[in-house]
């Protein structure tokens, strides 16, 4: 006889039949937008805008519009895009690892954090092409055949490795999400009442028809994209890492930075899903779905990855004095001390000490703090980059070259675009792609025998015996 | 009977084959079927599959040629001239003598344009050395704004309406016996001079003015009232063991710069056994780039200047013998007991200068100079300088004739009077008294405007003339292309209103040269030849030797009883920059970008004051204040900087023109206003002044160089001349890294190579730079040569003030603070502390170390791994590569370039209205170096060592089947600079003067511990002063 400790709880909540999981992954897709969707999209769609304006305006005009200079090369631009590549980070973490390690909670979170991923990268790499000075040549890093003789890309640059690393984790975290999403497409096709979407859907679909021959082949192929997705989760941030690692900048020289910068990675991610899901999980009425044990769940993986981060600053500092090297310990000092110690300071607020309210189990269940603790998370990560590559930047070896940097409206425009090309993408994607992965969610589903165990619960000891 | 026509015998015969094909439409056949069907019995080689590709190659041919591409004619020449060869440079020997400045030059010319200047190294007074102005005036030939044509009221004209307006004009004015004055800064040319004659000659009222923005009339003076001669003397810095100066910044603006540089620069190095240094004292007011190499350094108010000299003089006179006078007690009373033991220990072997402008302190300069027994070895009096004329009596004389309605023509020649007198009452009112205005300015500058006919002159590289600098050294100049517009030479106009015979100034100058200068020798029998030597070398000297000590026989009692007494209260000094100089050039752009050597500022000028001094006003840098001294105000931004006297406000002249041109309209303000006339000479400083703080409080300023200590980093070694005899390593011990095997040097810690297996081979050259910072004096020079050789642009004001300039080489300014961390600890700051104050310069009077950096040409280079396409590569001779077509322009090599000598093309700054400057338009792109391109937005860019000049020189060598000499190619840094700092050179060459100079013990790498292993290095600048205990300890 199956027993079942009465102690774990399930997953989802409500009694879900799979009718009602299909119901309600299904509604969204199927019914009309609300007006805060609305609302939601246009002004994501404002800002994006805004993005194709303040591109085109670079791309036209050359990068002096952006407020960097002769010693200062990158700074919002890189910034933005290791905090867009870091995010989506957790996606990859959930659906690659997690399954690997049988978590069966990443069910009902994994299409949207996937989702995430593919967006966020794509945000990256917009950052990759747009800080180029002749971004018309971008394919260059590439290493195509080409008419230019012998010319082949330079393997020893990191930023090469970049290029590798990115468009990797792309394609494969694209096969991925959409391996996910094929028997989810069918079931849309399969309910469909008119012409266009039946058709839409039919293609998307792939023809699944849900055979178990179907079934093999996906959890086949769901498993080797795991298997490779898992050591993407961490070498695409170490390569992120690698183009300060590599460097001669002091700040960025530091062998630290690959485990350091996966972990932050991970940190970012999750306090991104936490912020995205809250709100998804409130205006779709997903909240059987994405439940507290959930957002708890993540927000351990956020104190984890918090403290693993807190403690790579802190050894910074230490090496930077054991080193006995003055340009290292200077600028450490600089970081904290000079020109730009509140951004320090942000990180070190949003980084480190708001993470550690998670050890109270109250708050790490709160809803609303979870929410307002994620965005300090969002920002303390964007701060991190900015300090990583500003301050280290800004004052480096020769004191005759030391400059200042402030960034213009375009960069702000750019940044801020960003976050509305984000949005814009997963505003459609909860509108038209089923946002939790239902027919896998089914398989975690007893109805059955959740409904005997309450059964059980509500019936008195003697009955059970009768 | 109907005619027939037969198409041929066959239809006269009814050949049956004929008749049979006569049907058909295409008699012949066509093979049509084999076309379009591949049989197998065909011997048709056209497929469908060839017929498609050729359809598609058509297509494609058509679409292709339907497109537009930019056609570019490039129009040969149809009659080849002699010695123009494309591609191929020739050096016409010139001599550049605008305004004021002489320097005997070399200029490249490339399909007949000038595009560069060098010095010219046969030139006994230059040497080869040239300033930032000579180097960028090239590129005021091709300046916009100069004038297409002569002007007659303000209207296009032409030169016959012109000069026949002239002459009548003339001749009425001396008939009526109005005088008649020809303004002129200095004349050195002794065919100008005689052209003046004739000019006196033929109009008996003509009088001569000689009238310079900054005037040497108080020097003249002196001289005249000490020896009898109203003239300046030839100075003789390289002889000099002791160099006293009084304000005088000989080194950039005083008297004959370029020449003082390389003779200064002679004192100051330390190689080819030469173990001595000259000391050098400098006393003023602002810290001037003089001062900035001073071996002491002491600060005085301008009004304590004379008592100060008079100090000296009376400590002297005890020494050596003479005359006590009166003096003024002053500060530096102990330091000036050192000067003046000094002075009388190195007898014959000193020279000490002043600045000022008035002759009492001059005749104490001269009776210092006379006590020291140097006329006749630093000083010659016999060989006189002629580059220094002005006349402030005949100024003021002739101010005052015009007021009396006396001047019934004025001629203006190379003079600005308008702007130079700061927008005096006096000159406008005066010139509205005058009824025929002439001027020669090249463009309708602020006096032309105010003309009646502008007769614009040649630039001087459409010119022939000469130049008498000093007594006996003759230069020539010579035309080196067409003028590009209808312009005439001021000299040939004066000529030819003279009514002189000959048919142009060429014929003119010639015919004096052979009247005149060819009897001085003997060895060249005809004139001809001589000429053609003459014009060849460019210089002529007749020998001279240094002339015996001459009588003095100034009053000096009298002289210091004259002397102003110390003043109280705010002063206000003028001083002349490194790149604008009198304000003449101001729309030159490569002058106004140039950083200015002390302050690293471009584009501006301010009032410069002592930090403490402006906390205790209430001011901040960028705060802009009003000025009022010598009954005028001037509105001006305040620039903190450090080692200026206190109560005391430094400000240039040469900015705030308003009729130069677009780039140098309004920039900065004028402060000629400042210059008053005391004791019949002109004064540029001024008591006295009452300061006050105006709303506008933030102008910005933009600089090159934001950060200005060291922050305890061996950047600048130094050392002092007494520790260097004792360890010639002293300074610049290695800096050693711990390793597992011990403190090991950061070559050996190579993760690739060993000593015996390097990481890379130089199997035939190994360029590389040596820079000597002890004979570096921070000029500028090699800044502006390198802008010229490589088409770097010029971005302008509000792009230097992002920090997006562009220069390729650019020289650091240092400034020492006064926390070091050797002192912290006795201080008791801690790491924080001593690091925020570090950041601060010593506010009273820094030392100040120049340092110019170029890329390094590393050959481990951080740029060069980094980069994700392969753009910027090493080449097996030592260099670092630059591919601008392969840049993507990530700016991840500028990042990890721990010199930070890239520089990036934020725009396009060719053909943008947003720049506009020389290459904008098609007349200012006539500079530009055809060998190097003219680089592209979006890549990135940086010092190539001059690889087109490192390619010539080797195919040169090639041609001739031999190896390139040491010293035939030159980076045009190390070739612009006055004291031969610079020195370029092949490693591998194992007699070159680089290796020698590399192995000696003052040599380092810039930042060795990060082991770059640049192609380039450092020499130890060494100071002829006591160290500092701290400074001692540290280098135990």
């Amino acid at each position: 006889m199956h027993k079942e400790s009465e102690l774990r709880p399930p997953l989802i909540l409500g009694d879900k039949t799979w009718h009602d999981i299909t119901e309600d992954v299904c509604r969204p897709v199927e019914s009309k937008a609300n007006k805060w969707w609305w609302l939601a999209f246009s002004v994501s769609l404002a800002a994006f805008a805004w993005w194709i304006i303040a591109v085109s305006y670079t791309v036209g005009t050359g990068l002096g519009v952006w407020g960097l200079n002769k010693t200062v090369g990158w700074a919002w631009d890189i910034t933005n895009f290791v905090w867009w590549v870091g995010i989506g980070h957790a996606g990859t973490l959930i659906s690659a690892i997690l399954l690997l390690f049988r978590q069966k909670w990443r069910l009902s979170i994994n299409r949207s954090a996937e989702a995430m991923t593919i967006f966020a990268v794509i945000c990256a790499a917009s950052f990759i092409v747009s800080h180029m000075g002749r971004p018309w040549v971008a394919y260059w890093p590439l290493p195509l055949p080409n008419q230019f003789g012998s010319l082949w890309v330079n393997f020893n640059s990191p930023l090469v490795w970049d290029v590798f690393a990115i468009s990797t984790y792309f394609s494969v975290s694209l096969a991925f999400w959409y391996t996910g999403l094929i028997p989810d497409f069918a079931v849309i096709r399969d309910r469909a009442n008119t012409k266009w979407r039946k058709r839409i859907y039919t293609i998307l679909s792939f023809g699944w028809v849900g055979t178990a021959k179907n079934w093999q082949r996906f959890e086949e192929v769901s498993l080797v994209l795991a298997g490779l997705s898992t050591p993407l989760v961490l070498s695409v941030h170490s390569v992120v890492s690698m183009d300060f690692a590599t460097s001669v900048v002091p700040g960025w020289h530091t062998t630290i930075f690959p485990p350091y910068f996966v972990a932050g990675a991970i940190f970012s991610g999750f306090a991104m899903v936490q912020t995205l899901l809250i709100i998804v999980r409130k205006v779709l009425t997903l909240e059987d779905y994405i439940t507290v044990y959930h957002i708890d769940m993540m927000n351990r993986i956020i104190l984890i990855t918090g403290s693993i981060v807190g403690v790579a600053y802190l050894t910074e500092f230490f090496i930077a004095w054991y080193s006995g090297v003055e340009y290292e310990q200077y600028a450490f000092i600089n970081r904290a001390t000079g020109p730009y110690w509140w951004a320090y300071w942000s990180m070190m607020t949003c980084n480190v000490i708001t993470p550690q309210l998670f050890w109270s189990s109250k708050l790490r269940e709160n809803i609303f703090a979870t929410f307002i603790i994620s965005i300090f998370v969002n920002i303390g990560m964007w701060f991190e980059r900015f300090v990583i590559i500003v301050t280290s930047l800004h004052r480096d070896y020769l004191p005759s070259s030391w400059t200042m940097y402030s960034p213009t409206w375009v960069e702000a425009g750019i940044f801020i675009g960003s976050l509305g090309l984000f949005f814009t993408c997963f505003l459609l994607f909860a509108r038209v792609f089923p946002v939790i992965a239902m027919s896998e969610l089914k398989t975690i589903v007893k109805s059955s025998s959740e409904g005997a165990k309450k059964k059980a619960s509500t019936t008195p000891k003697h009955e059970q015996h009768a | 009977m109907e005619k027939r026509y037969w198409k041929g015998v066959e239809e006269l015969n009814n050949d049956p084959e004929f008749v049979r094909l006569r049907d058909n439409e295409f008699f012949e056949h066509l093979p049509l079927d084999e076309a379009l069907q591949k049989r197998a019995d065909s011997d048709s080689s056209t497929s469908r599959r060839d017929f498609l590709k050729f359809v598609g190659f058509s297509v494609a041919a058509a679409s292709l040629a339907a497109c537009d591409a930019p056609v570019k004619k490039a129009i040969p020449y149809v009659v080849k001239p002699e010695e123009v060869t494309l591609g191929i440079p020739n050096h016409y020997a010139s001599t550049y003598a605008n305004g004021s400045d002489y320097c005997s030059i070399l200029v490249k010319t490339r399909e007949g344009r000038p595009i560069k200047i060098e010095g010219n190294e046969l030139s006994k007074v230059t040497k080869g050395g040239t300033n930032a102005r000579v180097q960028a005036s090239v590129l005021s030939l091709y300046d916009s704004a100069r004038l297409q044509q002569p002007m007659a009221n303000k209207k296009r004209s032409d030169w016959a309406t012109v000069d026949a307006a002239i002459a009548s004009g003339l001749a009425q004015q001396s008939a009526a016996g109005k005088k008649i004055v020809l303004v002129t800064e200095s004349i050195y040319s002794p065919s100008a001079k005689k052209a003046v004659a004739d000019f006196s000659a033929k109009y008996p009222t003509a009088k001569h003015v000689v009238y310079d923005a900054v005037s040497y009339h108080g020097m003249i003076k002196g001289n005249e009232m000490s020896f009898g001669k109203a003239t300046l003397p030839s100075y003789h810095f390289d002889k000099a063991e002791v160099i006293v100066s009084f304000s005088a910044d000989f080194l950039q603006s005083w008297v004959s710069p370029i020449e003082f540089a390389r003779q200064y620069g002679e004192t100051r190095k330390l190689r080819n056994g030469k173990r001595t240094l000259s000391k050098h004292y400098q006393f003023e007011s602002m810290l001037s780039l003089s001062g900035a190499n001073a071996d002491q350094r002491h600060k005085l108010k301008p009004s304590q200047q004379a008592a100060a000299v008079a100090a000296l003089y009376n400590k002297v006179a005890a020494l050596a013998g003479g005359t006590s006078v009166n003096a003024a007690a002053t500060p530096l009373d102990k330091v000036l007991d050192t000067v003046a033991k000094e002075l009388v220990a190195a007898k014959g072997k000193s020279v000490v200068v002043s600045a000022s402008n008035d002759p009492n302190e001059q005749v104490l300069i001269n009776a210092i100079n006379h006590l020291c027994g140097n006329y006749g070895n630093t000083i010659d009096l016999d060989r006189t300088c002629n580059l220094k004329s002005s006349n402030d009596t005949a100024v003021a004389e002739w101010m005052t004739d015009m007021d009396a309605g006396n001047v019934g023509a004025v001629i203006f020649w190379n003079t600005n009077p308008a702007y130079t007198m700061g927008g005096s009452k006096a000159l406008e009112t005066g010139l509205s008294k005058v009824a025929l205005k002439v001027s020669f300015a090249d463009r309708e500058d602020e006096t032309a405007s105010l003309c009646d006919y502008i007769c614009p002159d040649h630039h001087y590289l459409e010119s022939w003339g000469d130049a008498e600098p000093y007594k006996g050294h003759y230069s020539l100049m010579q035309p080196t292309i067409r003028p590009l517009f209808n312009t005439r030479q001021a000299a040939e106009s004066v000529m030819k209103w003279a009514g002189a015979t000959q048919a142009d100034y060429y014929t003119y100058v010639q015919d004096y040269w052979r009247a005149n200068i060819y009897p001085m020798q003997t060895g060249i029998s005809s004139f001809e030849a001589f000429w053609n030597q003459s014009l060849r070398d460019g210089v002529f000297a007749a020998s001279f030797v240094i002339g015996g000590a001459s009588a003095f026989n100034g009053d000096v009692v009298a002289a210091a009883a004259a002397l102003p007494k110390p003043a109280s209260g705010v002063e206000v000094v003028l001083y002349e920059k490194a790149g604008l100089s009198n304000g003449a050039d101001a729309n030159n752009p490569w002058l106004q970008e140039l950083p200015d050597p002390i302050t690293k500022i471009c584009w501006d000028n301010y009032f410069a004051v002592l930090p403490a001094f402006a906390e205790k006003m209430g001011w901040r840098q960028g705060n802009v204040i009003e000025v009022k001294a010598n009954n005028t105000v001037v509105k001006g931004p305040v620039l903190l900087q450090p080692a200026v006297a206190d109560e005391t406000i430094a400000v240039a002249v040469g900015y705030g023109r308003t009729k130069a041109g677009k780039a140098g309209n309004n920039v900065g303000f004028n402060a000629y206003p400042f210059v008053s006339i005391a004791g019949g000479a002109m004064k540029y400083h001024a008591t006295g002044a009452n300061v006050a703080k105006t709303v506008d409080d933030d102008y910005k300023l933009a600089g090159t160089q934001t950060h200005h200590t060291m922050m305890g980093r061996e950047i600048v070694k130094e050392t002092s001349l007494a520790a260097w005899l004792k360890d010639p390593q002293s300074g610049n011990h290695p800096e050693l890294l711990d390793s597992p095997y011990g403190k090991k040097k950061p070559s050996e810690l190579d993760l690739w190579a060993t000593e015996s297996q390097p990481a890379f081979e130089r199997p035939n050259h190994s360029w590389g730079l040596g820079i000597d910072l002890n004979s570096c004096i921070g000029c500028g020079a090699c800044v502006v040569a390198c802008n010229a050789e490589n088409n770097v642009p010029v971005v302008g004001k509000d792009e230097i003030g992002r920090a997006r300039e562009m220069h390729w080489i650019r020289i650091d300014r240092y400034y020492t603070s006064d926390t070091t961390k050797e002192n912290a600890a006795d201080k008791g700051l801690g790491k924080l502390d001593m690091y925020a104050e570090m950041e601060v310069p010593a506010a009273d009077n820094p030392q100040v170390m120049f340092q110019p950096v170029m890329c390094q040409h590393c050959n481990h280079a951080p740029c060069e791994t980094v980069c994700p396409v392969a753009a910027t590569t090493h080449s097996s001779d030592g260099l670092n590569m630059m591919a601008y077509n392969r840049c993507v322009g990530t700016r991840y090599c500028a990042n990890n370039c721990p010199y930070k000598v890239r520089r990036y093309n934020w725009f396009k700054y060719s053909d943008n209205e947003q720049f506009p400057y020389n290459m904008q338009d098609s007349l200012g792109k006539m500079v530009l170096n055809p060998d190097v391109t003219v680089r592209s937005r979006g890549v990135m860019e940086k010092c190539s060592m001059c690889v087109q000049r490192i390619q010539y020189g080797r195919l040169e060598a090639k041609k001739e089947g031999r190896r390139p000499k040491d010293g035939e190619i030159k980076t045009a840094c190390a070739q612009g600079c006055p004291t031969n700092a610079i020195v370029f050179g092949d490693f591998n060459d194992p007699n070159s003067e680089i290796n020698a100079l590399f192995k000696d013990q003052r040599s380092y790498h810039l930042l060795e511990s990060i082991n770059t292993k640049p192609s380039v290095f450092y020499q130890t600048k060494v100071w002829n002063r006591e160290e500092s205990a701290a400074a001692e300890k540290h280098h135990a």
